[in-house]
């Protein structure tokens, strides 16, 4: 079976390019030229340049001594969390920005929920001296200060999305409709693998460094480059799709995506996007979302910001319904357990989205000879309000 | 041959389309409002049934729509509510919304029940026209629904002739490139781009919408095009407690 997209942007029925003609010549711009500029030796090289000497990859694949005692199975981290600006964004928002100034863009627009990110977008638009605009709902723009702060400091601009629901459904609706009306100088870059096409393939392959590393990495520490496991947390999914790129076509390797149920996949407040969504359109393409029977867009809830999206990409939606991935939820307290238990036992404190990924360990069956990966997407340090409040650590 | 095809036959120039969410202001106001319009003189209406995440609309559909969704719409209940449409209304009516609305109800569904009830159009701005004509082509003309495509000034040449083979009652000239509810800028630009599309000589007749407030934008984008739709000026005008007088009101200012 093909896994990846066709010449049409789909992914097996999922996929396309759901938007309004405002938005065609953009997307088409794009959808044409993507494929010859990111394949063209002189882009490939400043991005490997980039990413080497900028982000400092590769990002270490790191055997959790610990970890793998208590689960009994070899546990190996690969350390995105320790990318510059702290998690695997930088590795899409390095390759649209090159790929933004091949195509002319001077101007470049971006949403973000917690701010990841739009601080990823933000620094490379500093390190090239672009103009950039980031879009945050009002909500979010008041939980994640920190932030915020953070992309001003590096000369973005930071515009509230005060419809609707006022979080990152909003906010990318409004980057969508400030690319409608700034259709020729702007590029916009989306942070995860959703969007029209040629958007999820675009990001996946920018992500895809992840795996492509972690076959190599994996190879040198135990002689096989073949895990038999490989886990990572998903909202829109581009960490997941980054670890699981390479691996894909290798069946053997059991690809897992852990969701995020909030407080339960029943309660009301959750984002587990496969358990209780169903097929539809969002943000430009066809996919799995939650929404009510009348087709609206349901607000999701989760404790980590990176996860609380109502849709997963396309790509995701065709590794769940063929079966390939396997998706499960963790709850709030699940993943915050682990990111405790992770801090305590490695040394090491994950995002909380991260930390959903691992909290999945605790429930698989593990021989002593399984090779497990776990995508550790960022660092701990922008969720520590959300970590001493729940632990109660104030004092 | 469906109303709207009808009308466009009989009827060349100063064609006069006004936009309303179903639902907004208060959720049995549809039919109230479609009346009015009929009365003071729209010669089609274009009912839109709301989305959570409307991306083409501007702050006052955005607000129609949010508003219209808390009122308990659906498309389901309009559908209700359209099934005494045509023993009120006689002029074509037009339902206009994103897809995954259209998706989750199922399009033949749609089609069908567009169909029982008198409506002769629609309009889905995300529903991409590749996928319209390899999919759902056939089920729209099985019901004699016709489906109105949106060219923009970025809209290449190529493109806009493909639109005009796939349309059979009008193509919808979005006045410039911006979300709805923008004011229309009487640019060269944009007179330049209304021009170049005249000089297509395409088969299907154009209405300009997107940035018509007023007399003064209806009067310029009908020298250019065989009538306009107003939408968000018009919601903006609506009055929750007076609601024929205030759509009274509004269309004597533009005719």
């Amino acid at each position: 079976m093909n896994y990846f997209v066709d010449e049409r942007g789909y992914y097996g029925e999922f996929g396309g390019a759901y938007i309004p003609e405002m938005l065609y010549p953009n997307v088409e711009e794009l959808r044409r030229n993507y494929l010859h500029i990111i394949n063209e030796p002189s882009f490939q090289e400043e991005f490997k340049q980039l990413l080497k000497d900028y982000v400092g990859r590769p990002s270490p694949l790191y055997l959790a001594k610990r970890l793998s005692k208590k689960y009994g199975a070899n546990i190996f981290l690969k350390r995105e969390d320790l990318n510059h600006t702290g998690a695997h964004k930088i590795n899409n928002t390095i390759g649209q920005i090159l790929l933004a100034e091949k195509l002319g863009k001077k101007r470049i627009i971006a949403e973000t929920g917690a701010g990841q990110h739009g601080v990823a977008t933000a620094t490379v638009c500093a390190l090239r001296g672009l103009e950039c605009v980031v879009y945050m709902g009002e909500i979010d723009i008041k939980r994640q200060a920190p932030n915020v702060a953070r992309m001003k400091m590096l000369g973005a601009k930071v515009m509230a999305a005060t419809s609707g629901s006022k979080t990152l459904k909003d906010a990318t609706n409004e980057a969508m409709r400030d690319w409608i009306n700034n259709p020729v100088d702007t590029h916009y870059i989306i942070g995860s693998v959703v969007g029209p096409h040629p958007y999820p393939d675009m990001v996946a392959q920018f992500q895809s460094i992840i795996s492509f590393e972690t076959k190599k990495q994996l190879k040198e520490h135990t002689g096989n480059e073949l895990p038999d496991y490989v886990l990572a947390c998903v909202g829109g999914g581009s960490n997941a799709m980054g670890m699981f790129y390479h691996f894909i076509d290798d069946e053997s390797v059991k690809l897992i995506a852990i969701e995020a149920a909030g407080k339960g996949v029943d309660s009301g407040f959750s984002a587990a996007t496969t358990t209780l969504g169903r097929e539809g359109v969002l943000h430009g393409s066809k996919s799995i979302l939650m929404q009510t029977n009348d087709g609206q867009v349901v607000e999701p809830h989760s404790i980590s910001a990176g996860l609380d999206y109502p849709g997963i990409g396309p790509q995701h939606a065709h590794l769940f319904k063929s079966g390939r991935g396997q998706y499960v939820a963790i709850t709030d307290d699940e993943a915050m357990n682990a990111g405790l238990l992770l801090t305590q036992y490695e040394g090491i404190i994950p995002a909380i989205e991260s930390a959903h990924a691992l909290a999945q360990l605790e429930k698989m069956q593990l021989n002593p000879s399984d090779t497990v990966v776990v995508c550790l997407s960022g660092r701990g340090d922008k969720d520590m309000d959300t970590y001493m409040k729940y632990f109660d650590l104030q004092d | 041959m469906n109303r709207l095809q009808q009308l466009f036959q009989h009827k060349k120039k100063d064609l006069l389309s006004i936009y309303f969410t179903a639902g907004y202001p208060n959720l049995n106001d549809t039919l109230k409002i479609a009346q009015a319009l009929e009365q003071n003189g729209a010669d089609f209406l274009e009912i839109g049934f709301p989305y959570s995440d409307p991306v083409a609309d501007g702050p006052v559909i955005q607000q129609s729509s949010k508003t219209a969704l808390d009122n308990g719409m659906t498309l389901a209940l309009l559908f209700e509510q359209l099934e005494d449409l045509r023993k009120q209304v006689t002029v074509p009516v037009l339902l206009m919304g994103y897809v995954n609305v259209v998706l989750q109800y199922g399009v033949e569904n749609f089609c069908k029940k567009c169909l029982e009830v008198g409506v002769d159009g629609c309009i889905i701005p995300d529903l991409p026209m590749y996928e319209y004509e390899e999919l759902y082509q056939p089920v729209f003309k099985k019901y004699g629904i016709s489906n109105i495509f949106l060219v923009t000034p970025q809209t290449t040449e190529e493109h806009i002739r493909k639109i005009d083979e796939l349309s059979n009652a009008f193509i919808y000239l979005v006045s410039s490139s911006s979300t709805t509810g923008n004011s229309l800028e009487l640019s060269n630009q944009a007179t330049q781009y209304f021009q170049h599309i005249s000089a297509l000589k395409l088969k299907n007749p154009q209405i300009i919408g997107f940035g018509i407030s007023d007399k003064n934008t209806y009067d310029t984008a009908n020298t250019y095009a065989s009538g306009a739709i107003i939408g968000s000026a018009f919601v903006k005008n609506i009055d929750a407690n007076h609601i024929e007088e205030s759509v009274k009101n509004f269309m004597k200012k533009i005719r």
